[in-house]
């Protein structure tokens, strides 16, 4: 168990490395950023010395060293266009992403997992066939449609929900701002997250609904019925918990995606997260903001890795073995 | 319909020189554990409806084991399937009674149904590798059949578990009980698998090739276990299996099916002996024996019938050396044959079917 995670933290460890590397070599290859801060009239003593601020002037190595231990203290230098550190900037920004993603990722787990027991317990029943038929759609329109025509009925047409931003907000602590405490942050949130999680939602349910009819034909789930354990047992326990070992791993990826992913949703219902930061970051070619947003989603999708494999020790016993002997 | 279980008894009684005291299948009087009537079960397709199995009955008496013998996809499956309510849909039943013990079950709704199973009908099935649910440990396995069933709290239900364990022998069974099944053996784990089935004291259970999936060397053991426990128990046992030596080693009496019907039923030594149904005749031969020297195995010629393509009358017609016209036509009932009965025309009380002969004046037969 404890060299199964040690392996586990190192291949993290590997993995965010690769990623800084990639992160940094924005700094050489996306524009010249001198040039863009300062502008064709800035003369060249002017220059040099905005090098000289930005660690710009050092060795190639040297600059990746610097760069890997501040990251690794979550610094990421002076963002070009608005002249703030970036770690302020995200840390502004990440809430109103982060209750986004939670909100969305909850919606999509519990009615995808919810909705692919019940397809798969009564397949042929016609609710089951219009949802399976409804998914399809689901899985196939792109997130950007659906939130414009999430905001073309919901907002346009039945003015029952705002189309745009985050509502009210209520601070708590030194930088965390909440939606979720006003009535006018909950009623912004519902858009975004159903447009964020409805493509996680099908996945998640068709997923489950697959691996729950193949757990139902196996033999322990006909042996557990000749016992005469109840439908419910059977169903909910028996069965549910063999389906959750796939679903939990996709589950886990697609949480990831949630928050990357964000971009699109955070752009059409102009959410002040972390997303609309990037493309703003992108649009000025601010490289430290975009490097950092790099290493935040690597960050992200490493974790829920490791959180992921953690889940498997817990739910299959199989794996218990192999790692701790007997 | 064909002679009554209790004549059947009677004729054994008289024939069978000593069944096991307390052990008689059907004494005289006592009601059957399970008593099927005609059963017929159907699988509608889109290309027609497929008769599985079709007119088929037969009684189990208390603490008698019924070994259920035929080819792959007789029906000896879907028979047990069919009385414990588990047949794979479309499957259904379309016409017939299952009465257990006097009580009539097959037109029960289904949540009167559930709580039979496990505590008056329990099963046991072909593979232990793949009977018990891999996430959860036998004691949480056992303990959630018990309670399901018993009234006890989860510590009584524990010591259930345990006491079961140390009925089917596992050894050391305090440490075994929160083990999960991929850490036991295959013999083991239909160990397991057994204390599972019995965990409610059902009076009938249905043993699905109970050590198909075993190793030679433990099948012996696993069947010697199954016999003790429901002699001690007083349990009656239907056993499927294909292996005439583990029926000829362990049932009472033994059911011959062929393209879902039954043709042969009867005390296993007159069956295994003295076999009346050309079929049984036939399977008997085909099996090897380690004191005769042959020079290939005996066979009966062709295969039997798919379910879409059953011929009328008698469905071994075409394979039978003694088909004759009536065969073709009109389909037999079970009728009184030697010790047992047979559904073949030949054993007709009134008007029997005279067997063919070759020129020397012998019995035809079949294999060769």
């Amino acid at each position: 168990m404890l060299a199964f995670l040690i392996q586990r933290v190192l291949q993290a460890i590997f993995v965010m490395f690769v990623v800084a590397l990639i992160s940094f070599s924005l700094f050489h290859y996306v524009g010249d950023p001198v040039m863009n801060m300062l502008g064709q009239e800035a003369t060249e003593a002017d220059r040099a010395a905005l090098r000289a601020q930005l660690g710009l002037d050092q060795p190639v190595v040297v600059q990746f060293w610097h760069f890997i231990v501040n990251a690794a203290q979550f610094e990421f230098g002076i963002s070009y266009r608005s002249a703030r550190p970036v770690t302020d900037l995200i840390l502004e920004r990440l809430p109103a992403t982060l209750e986004l993603a939670i909100v969305s990722a909850i919606f999509a787990v519990v009615m995808g997992i919810g909705l692919g027991i019940y397809t798969a317990l009564r397949r042929r029943s016609w609710l089951a066939n219009f949802i399976m038929t409804a998914s399809l759609i689901g899985v196939s329109l792109p997130t950007f449609l659906i939130g414009v025509l999430l905001i073309y009925i919901f907002a346009v047409e039945l003015g029952v929900l705002p189309a745009f931003g985050r509502g009210e907000t209520v601070r708590i602590g030194n930088w965390w701002s909440t939606g979720l405490l006003t009535a006018s942050g909950l009623r912004s949130l519902i858009l975004p997250a159903i447009t964020l999680g409805l493509f996680q939602l099908t996945l998640i349910m068709r997923l489950v609904r697959a691996e729950m009819l193949e757990v139902l034909s196996t033999d322990y789930i006909k042996f557990a019925r000749a016992r005469g354990l109840s439908k419910r047992v059977v169903n909910l326990r028996h069965a549910l918990k063999n389906t959750m070992i796939p679903v939990i791993t996709i589950i886990g990826l697609q949480l990831g995606t949630i928050i990357a992913f964000a971009i699109i949703t955070e752009t059409v219902f102009q959410w002040p997260g972390v997303g609309a930061l990037f493309i703003t970051a992108v649009r000025f070619v601010d490289v430290p903001v975009m490097a950092a947003y790099l290493m935040m989603i690597a960050l992200v999708f490493v974790v829920i890795n490791l959180v992921v494999d953690l889940l498997y020790y817990a739910v299959d016993p199989r794996l218990r073995a192999q790692g701790g002997g007997k | 319909m064909s002679s009554t279980p209790s004549s059947d008894n009677q004729r054994l009684d008289q024939r069978s020189a000593a069944p096991v005291a307390g052990h008689e299948p059907g004494t005289a009087g006592q009601e059957p554990v399970l008593s099927v009537r005609r059963l017929r079960v159907e699988f509608p397709t889109r290309h027609g409806t497929l008769v599985a199995l079709d007119d088929v009955s037969f009684d189990i008496a208390p603490g008698e084991v019924l070994g259920v013998v035929g080819e792959s996809g007789a029906g000896k499956s879907m028979t047990g399937n069919a009385v414990i309510r588990l047949l794979e849909p479309p499957g259904r039943i379309a016409e017939g009674e299952i009465h257990l013990s006097g009580k009539r079950i097959d037109n029960l709704p289904e949540d009167e149904f559930v709580p039979l199973r496990g505590r008056h009908i329990g099963m046991i099935f072909q593979d232990p590798l793949t009977s018990l649910n891999p996430l959860f440990s036998i004691g949480d396995q056992l303990v959630e059949t018990i309670r399901a069933h018993l009234p006890m709290n989860e510590r009584e239900a524990r010591e259930e578990a345990l006491k079961l364990l140390c009925e089917v022998g596992i050894p050391a069974p305090e440490s075994r009980l929160d083990s999960y099944p991929h850490q036991f053996s295959g013999g083991m784990r239909q160990r397991v698998v057994i204390a599972l089935a019995l965990a409610a004291r059902p009076e009938f259970i249905i043993a699905d090739e109970p050590t198909t999936a075993l190793d030679v060397s433990v099948q012996a053991q696993i069947l010697a276990l199954l016999k003790r426990l429901c002699a001690d128990h007083g349990t009656a046992v239907m056993l499927v299996t294909h292996d005439m030596g583990v029926i000829a080693e362990t049932a009472d009496r033994v059911a011959v099916m062929y393209a879902g019907r039954l043709i042969e039923i009867g005390p296993v030594d007159e069956v295994v002996r003295n076999p009346q149904h050309p079929y049984t005749k036939g399977l008997m031969a085909s099996i090897p024996g380690i004191t005769k020297k042959l020079e290939r195995l005996y066979q009966i010629e062709g295969s039997m019938p798919r379910l879409a393509a059953i011929p009328s009358g008698c469905a071994f017609n075409p394979r039978c050396p003694h088909a004759q016209k009536r065969c073709r036509d009109e389909r037999p009932d079970l009728m009184p044959a030697e010790g047992s009965r047979a559904a073949c025309w030949l054993h007709d009380p009134v008007d029997p079917l005279p067997p063919r002969q070759d020129v020397e004046g012998r019995e035809v037969s079949h294999v060769r």
